[in-house]
């Protein structure tokens, strides 16, 4: 809000850290995006091999898992410590994948079609 | 904005202008006990007229089609319109001061979360206006309501999807105003009972409401585009509704009862003399309960045929919550249990609590075994438990608190005598009414039926069950008598009515200012204000900060416009399949109405405003004297 913007001034030393800090940051940003990527292409890669279904679809569901991870964590910032609160964010999301877990099994377990 | 003239007669219109625009924790409170309370009064009559038809057998004092309608909006008003106001307006009235905070979170957003969940509210019951109610019970099951003809089911949907957006707005800005507002010093582990069950309820809220609104949305597009989510003659499944339904439906139970179990781990502490037992056990107990919610959600569905791995996953599971709810009733035994007793109205709604639910509690264990589900499913007994639980758990909460917190509230109190009057009258037209449909549910009377035949051995119990109601509605009119009188009666202007409070809301001086605390308070250890008393000191509390200005809200209309526009789309979007000309309009009206106001508090910069010291000053000498809140 327009009414208490704050101007801050670094030092030469302060900008230089955050400029290293932030290399640091976009490099490991663009490290997990290409991890996410390949194991998509595994993903796909073992669908189209046509591997036996029972070796395909725990492949995938733990390949899916390990996603979700990164995901939260390197492009939700959830790996962030200096946020207000991450433990508590933390404990939501993870309250909320537990919540939904059962539900996902029921579904596609018990339901039928 | 900031009104030194507190208190200056206002005109009618002014003070019902204020309210209208109101952000204020405390009269949003006031607003969601007395719209609690209207749609409670009408839930209940129409649980008297099921109960009048029900008295004798073959009776045709209602038509059964009334009766379906009558049973779906009793369910349905009573859970989402009355029991979930009411306890919100605990929450908002209490909260805040408990935790030592100045208003909530997102002051806009809980007005717009009242304002949602009133105008879906009216929606719903426009519904008996226009063409009847719906009238497939308050599960709603898509086997039935898709093809319930008229628009009842519409109704339905669209007042519980603009209703339950609003309650999900206020769980989520309690959520934040838990975490982030607490006053300095209030660790989690200081939190009072009520507040965590809050927190918790609120986050039940978060997770359990989405499924709900889905449901509702595939119900919606199921009914007025045709879509075929639920209708297995195209494809769908029936059976998916009744899971979403449930994952919701099942925590929405413990969205009810978790803030009755806080309200009364307040009460009974109090009227004990005696800090409550376990307190850390209550916390985790609480957890648990709320985690372990979302784990059963297939118990109400055993006798669909999921299939026996699935029901004795369910039932272990169902029985598992048993434990922590166990551990809550022994804390509340021995925090009475060689207490310096009072027994005061609301300490006589916490004992008549304690058994009247671990009755309901003992006959949900016995659901929970899903072999003998299957005999009890859809009988009488059904009905027994949950009103065992609803009305001994969450009304028997909801009523001791209103005797507990009405001088907080309103800076009256409610009388004595005619509460003890309301108690007994209340208390034993419940257990008439209820515990003899154990019996009826267990000689096979099914439930949801709107006669029965007679010499069936259903008669004497049935007819003694409605006298048990009438007794009950009695008893509630001798509350709102209670409530009347009150309002006549002389303002309190004290300290911690009733003399033994624990908690932060009880060191603040009523009537309460609108800024709260003139200074927030320092907490220096569980019950802050039992412990400051103990130490003498006068004033009640340690102030973390000096007397400084105090940055307050600005009232708003914009949560009214919202709601109103979402309220004129839904009519749109109810007559559209009819295939009258004006239902795209009214909907692209309606959502302009809503859009539009988003846009302006936006756009609009509203910084709220500032009272001065010397207002500060002012306010206090005006309310309580001179020399202030000392």
């Amino acid at each position: 809000m327009a009414h208490n913007t704050q101007v801050q001034i670094k030092t030469k030393a302060e900008f230089e850290y955050e400029r290293h800090h932030n290399a640091v940051h976009m490099r490991k940003q663009v490290v997990n995006f290409a991890i996410m990527i390949f194991l998509t292409f595994v993903a796909f890669a073992s669908v189209a091999a046509g591997f036996s279904k029972y070796f395909v679809v725990p492949v995938i569901l733990l390949l899916a898992a390990v996603q979700v991870v990164l995901q939260l964590y390197s492009f939700m910032h959830m790996d962030d410590k200096k946020t207000h609160h991450m433990g508590i964010i933390q404990t939501f999301v993870w309250s909320g994948v537990l919540i939904i877990f059962p539900i996902f099994v029921t579904f596609l377990t018990i339901i039928w079609w | 904005m900031s009104s030194v003239a507190v208190s200056n007669k206002k005109g009618f219109g002014a003070v019902f202008w204020d309210y209208l625009t109101t952000v204020d924790h405390k009269k949003l409170g006031v607003m969601y006990l007395l719209a609690g309370t209207l749609f409670f009064a009408i839930a209940g009559f129409e649980a008297l007229l099921m109960r009048i038809q029900l008295m004798v057998p073959n009776n045709d004092f209602v038509s059964a089609g009334l009766f379906n309608q009558l049973l779906t909006m009793h369910g349905t008003t009573m859970l989402f319109l009355a029991a979930t106001p009411l306890l919100f307006g605990f929450m908002n009235a209490v909260v805040p001061l408990q935790i030592g905070a100045r208003d909530v979170a997102f002051p806009f957003l809980n007005s717009l979360g009242f304002w949602l969940f009133f105008l879906g509210a009216v929606f719903l019951h426009l519904s008996f206006f226009l063409g009847g109610a719906p009238d497939a019970g308050w599960t709603s099951y898509a086997s039935l309501s898709l093809y319930s003809p008229g628009h009842g089911i519409d109704f339905y949907v669209l007042g519980l999807q603009i209703s339950g957006a609003g309650t999900l707005i206020s769980g989520i800005n309690f959520i934040v105003t838990i975490i982030t507002m607490r006053a300095p010093g209030m660790t989690f582990m200081r939190m009072p009972l009520f507040t965590w069950t809050t927190l918790i309820t609120s986050a039940l809220i978060m997770f359990a409401f989405p499924p709900l609104t889905v449901g509702l949305f595939f119900m919606l597009v199921d009914r007025m585009f045709e879509a075929n989510f639920f209708d297995h003659t195209m494809g769908g499944n029936t059976i998916i509704w009744e899971h979403l339904f449930w994952i919701f439906g099942h925590p929405e139970v413990y969205i009810l009862v978790l803030p009755a179990f806080g309200l009364f781990s307040e009460i009974i502490p109090v009227f004990a003399r005696k800090r409550l037992f376990g307190y850390s056990s209550m916390v985790f107990a609480t957890i648990l309960i709320g985690f372990l919610g979302f784990m059963v959600w297939a118990h109400h569905m055993f006798t669909t045929g999921l299939g026996p791995t699935a029901n004795a996953i369910f039932a272990v599971a169902t029985m598992a919550i048993a434990v922590p709810t166990g551990m809550k009733v022994f804390n509340w035994i021995l925090t009475i249990w060689g207490g310096s007793i009072k027994v005061t109205v609301p300490m006589l709604w916490a004992l008549g609590f304690i058994p009247s639910f671990v009755a309901g509690g003992v006959t949900g264990v016995m659901q929970a075994t899903a072999p003998l589900d299957y005999q009890l499913h859809d009988s009488y007994f059904i009905v027994a438990h949950f009103h065992y639980v609803i009305v001994g758990g969450i009304v028997t909460a909801i009523f001791g608190s209103m005797h507990f917190y009405w001088p907080i509230m309103f800076n009256r109190a409610l009388g004595e005598k005619l509460g003890v009057l309301t108690f007994w009258t209340f208390f034993i037209g419940f257990h008439l009414t209820f515990f003899l449909q154990h019996f009826l549910g267990l000689m096979g009377m099914p439930r949801r039926v709107f006669t029965y035949q007679a010499n069936q051995g259903w008669d004497l119990f049935n007819f003694i069950s409605s006298i048990g109601a009438i007794l009950m509605a009695i008893g509630v009119i001798l509350l709102v008598l209670n409530i009347l009188i009150s309002i006549k009666s002389k303002p309190l202007n004290c300290r911690d009515y009733w003399e033994d409070g624990r908690s932060l809301e009880w060191a603040i001086k009523t009537p309460v200012p609108f800024y709260n605390f003139k200074q927030t308070p320092l907490v220096r250890g569980f019950d802050p204000y039992w412990l400051e008393k103990h130490e003498g000191n006068k004033e009640g509390m340690t102030y973390a900060e000096p007397l400084s200005d105090i940055h307050m809200p600005n009232n708003s209309i914009l949560p009214l416009i919202m709601s109103i526009g979402m309220f004129i789309a839904a009519f749109g979007a109810l007559y559209h399949p009819d295939g009258v000309s004006w239902s795209i309009p009214v909907i692209i009206i309606g959502l302009g109405i809503t859009v539009a106001s988003m846009i302006t508090r936006s756009v609009k910069d509203d910084l709220g405003f500032h009272v001065h010291v010397e207002e500060v000053i002012a306010t206090e000498e005006q309310l309580y004297g001179k020399g202030g809140n000392k």
